[in-house]
């Protein structure tokens, strides 16, 4: 096998092998059995118990009391992400003497960062301060990671409760555990390798030199390893730089690469494995996972083989598009040498399936078919998905399959032995609409007015599909970007925020609503009447609702864009 | 509703002491000890002690008798007026990329008269290593493939009048292959390779002409 493809095999394997080992462990730490890590862990979590009160983490919430619990604290955490933005020039670390942020691009930040979407409207070593990055930046993704992926846990127990119960966990228990036994050790430990790599962690803002040739060179710095480990492990996104992952500072060799793409996938893939420990069903699992692996090894090659094809444009200039021992071949515009068209393919793939939204390269360079089914697994948001939240959207797919399937062959709908009725169809059904609603509405808009159309830095259908993947980014919290768009407008912070917003939040009250009334239910023992929901057969008309519901939806969306240009490329033509 | 809120707002603060401070200080103090040189930027010493560069972090070259890294869009704030901004390559201060899209009349333009340039250099050339004429994703890329260095070899090894095997000999001594003989692609560091350039020939006077 050539690297190319060896590259990118060995790296969907790591995926597969870490995600069981850390399903596992994830499967012992929710469910509160005992680990090896337990003397070093216990004694933080009980100073942080004691901290917001010992009677607050223990008492068993219910479903209403988990998300008003979960929606209070991602407040409390926004207003304070929002007040050290705007102040950030009358607080320590700042050495550049940056001024505090615009008031409605801290909102934009403040949301983006809270809700573990990550978009960013400014550029990071020109912005924001030492201590802003550290304060405002790399704290929420801790909980934002966490914050998602307890919604998670809480839906999963609504399932497993027997008695008909109502107890869904605790919210500052579930977050706390999460946090320091599962995100800490991880970040922590890929941070010091990212050091040994190269990536700098000092609190110096920047550096002079001067070059070789005698010019003037003034190189940014800054406490990048430890928010980048928690960045990639978080599934948030939204980097240090500027320009990401792209930037040699902050991914300096190939080995990086692999860690960042580790730190992505290895948490929502183990959520699966996780899933089948707790519910006991082992093989429910692995049609899970199963689906999302064949999804995104579907979407990887839609992206890879037309990103090394290249573009008509750039065999017109005379660039060679073979790949060979000595150059990478292919669309090379946006892209990094160290990493080739195999790895920044495989990047952009990863980013969107597990909605994290770090780059490695700059989407907006991308071929409008390679650019697509990162827009798609945005659409979708559940190819694996962020924290939790993927998880989530997949087995709402899950549940419309099983009441479809269920109409069709005159069976009561049933998932996981609780009986799915009118409630849950219709709170389900809400919170799958709100997503193509709050993509497509505001990008329509932006292509008729004045201040939607001004920011564009592509013309026609590729400026179109600039505005198209900012929504779905935001939508779906990845946060990653066809960067040119001029995204630090006061219409674009505002509607990429409130988009946000409504990406994020509904959609989990709508859902904790359905586990609170699954929970209620008695499950019901399986019979020859039912439909199992663990079977290849089943995983298939899974992945045919999530690509007739999902998909569908976005068609006309897509024609306009990414598609269309595609024929203009072909085509010859520019804009 | 005021013990929720209370308790929302320890968690909070709880967290952001934890999270947004103790860990990101924690790091940063084991990475001072532990890896100094990396956890400031990987410097490169200069000759008067002012560092000359850091090995990452790719440098802008001009003139026939330097290996020349990839096109940079890179830029800096306009000094005349503030509320535009000019091209800067390898501005490392503002990393950015063209981000232009394969449908865009800009990117043509550039690309035809970025090569038209290039072959003014390079007579009898018809294709260009793909990274040669692309701008890289953040403006800094420090990397060319080898095949780009050895195009720029002649002009290199005529501008300081070298013999050409030894300034390929330099480039094969500086490629660097992929991790593990699979992750990523074989490259050369810009920067060391024309600090090798600079040292060797230094060390070597009688050999120029």
């Amino acid at each position: 096998m050539s690297p190319f493809w060896l590259q990118i095999g060995l790296t969907l394997l790591a995926t597969l092998l870490l995600s069981l080992v850390l399903g596992r462990y994830l499967a012992r730490v929710m469910t509160g059995q005992r680990t090896l890590l337990d003397p070093l862990f216990d004694p933080l979590d009980g100073l942080l118990y004691r901290l917001v009160g010992r009677d607050a983490c223990s008492r068993p919430m219910n479903w209403q009391r988990y998300t008003l619990h979960m929606l209070a604290a991602n407040l409390a955490m926004a207003v304070l992400i929002y007040l050290v933005l705007i102040f950030q020039n009358r607080l320590p670390l700042n050495p550049l003497k940056l001024a505090g942020m615009e008031p409605m691009q801290a909102f934009n930040t403040a949301i983006s960062f809270i809700t573990n979407t990550n978009w960013q409207s400014y550029g990071g070593e020109s912005t924001l301060s030492n201590f802003s990055q550290m304060a405002a930046i790399t704290f929420p993704m801790f909980t934002s990671a966490a914050t998602g992926f307890v919604v998670a846990i809480a839906f999963i127990r609504a399932l497993i409760v027997k008695d008909g119960g109502a107890d869904l966990g605790n919210f500052y228990r579930d977050l706390i555990r999460f946090s320091t036994r599962v995100l800490l050790p991880g970040a922590l430990l890929f941070a010091l390798f990212l050091i040994w790599q190269g990536v700098p962690q000092t609190l110096d803002a920047n550096v002079a030199v001067n070059t070789l040739q005698g010019a003037h060179q003034t190189i940014s710095l800054g406490p990048v390893a430890a928010q980048e480990s928690i960045e990639n492990l978080g599934t948030n996104g939204g980097g240090f730089f500027n320009v990401n992952a792209a930037h040699p500072l902050q991914n300096p060799t190939p080995l990086t690469n692999l860690a960042l793409l580790m730190l992505m996938s290895s948490l929502p893939a183990a959520l699966v494995v996780m899933f089948g420990r707790m519910i006991g069903n082992a093989r429910q699992a692995w049609v899970i996972y199963g689906v999302m692996g064949v999804l995104l090894l579907g979407f990887l090659a839609m992206t890879v083989l037309p990103e090394q094809a290249g573009t008509p444009l750039l065999h017109q200039a005379g660039v060679s598009l073979q790949a060979g021992p000595l150059q990478p071949g292919g669309n090379m515009e946006g892209k990094e040498v160290r990493f080739g068209i195999a790895q920044s393919a495989l990047y952009a793939a990863y980013t969107t399936a597990f909605t994290t939204g770090s780059v490695n390269a700059m989407h907006d360079s991308f071929t409008p078919q390679g650019g697509m089914p990162l827009m798609i697994q945005m659409m979708l948001q559940c190819v694996f998905g962020g924290k939790g939240v993927g998880f989530l959207g997949f087995l709402v797919y899950g549940l419309i399959g099983v009441f479809v399937a269920g109409l069709m062959v005159g069976r009561t709908p049933e998932f996981m032995g609780k009986k799915i009725e009118k409630p849950e169809i219709v709170l389900v059904s809400l919170a799958l609409l709100i997503h193509p609603l709050v993509i497509l509405a505001p990008s329509a808009w932006s292509m008729v007015v004045p201040y939607g159309l001004s920011s564009l830095n592509n013309a026609a259908m590729h400026g179109y599909s600039e505005v198209l993947y900012a929504f779905s980014s935001a939508a779906a919290n990845n946060g990653s970007a066809f960067a040119g768009l001029n995204a630090n407008t006061p219409w674009y912070n505002l509607a990429i925020a409130l988009v946000i917003l409504l990406g994020r939040y509904p959609p989990i009250i709508f859902l904790m609503a359905v586990a609170g009334s699954l929970a209620a239910k008695p499950t019901l023992p399986p019979s020859v009447g039912t439909l199992r929901t663990d079977t290849p057969l089943f995983g298939v008309w899974w992945f045919a609702t999530i690509l007739i519901v999902g998909a569908l939806t976005f068609l006309p969306a897509l024609v306009l864009g990414p598609i269309a240009e595609y024929f203009a490329m072909a085509t010859h033509h520019l804009f | 509703m005021n013990t929720m809120l209370n308790s929302a707002v320890r968690l909070t603060l709880a967290t952001w002491l934890l999270f947004g401070l103790a860990y990101p200080l924690a790091v940063t103090g084991i990475a001072q000890l532990a890896f100094p040189r990396q956890a400031n930027g990987s410097l490169i010493a200069g000759p008067g002690g002012a560092p000359l560069g850091a090995a990452q972090v790719g440098q802008n070259w001009v003139g026939a008798g330097w290996f020349h890294g990839r096109p940079s869009a890179t830029t800096d704030t306009d000094p005349k007026d503030p509320s535009k901004t000019i091209p800067a390559p390898y501005n490392a201060a503002s990393s950015n990329g063209s981000n232009l899209g394969p449908t865009s009349q800009a990117l043509h333009d550039r690309l035809f008269t970025d090569r038209k340039a290039l072959l003014k250099d390079l007579p009898g050339i018809q294709t260009l290593p793909a990274d040669m004429l692309t701008s890289s994703a953040s403006g800094l890329d420090p990397d060319i493939s080898p095949a780009n260095a050895l195009m720029q070899a002649p002009r290199v090894a005529a501008a300081r009048a070298l013999p050409l095997e030894q300034v390929q000999a330099l480039i094969a001594t500086h490629t660097v292959g992929r991790t593990f003989g699979v992750f990523g692609e074989p490259r050369i560091n810009v920067l060391s390779l024309n600090m090798a350039l600079q040292s060797w020939q230094a060390a070597k006077p009688q050999q120029t002409k």
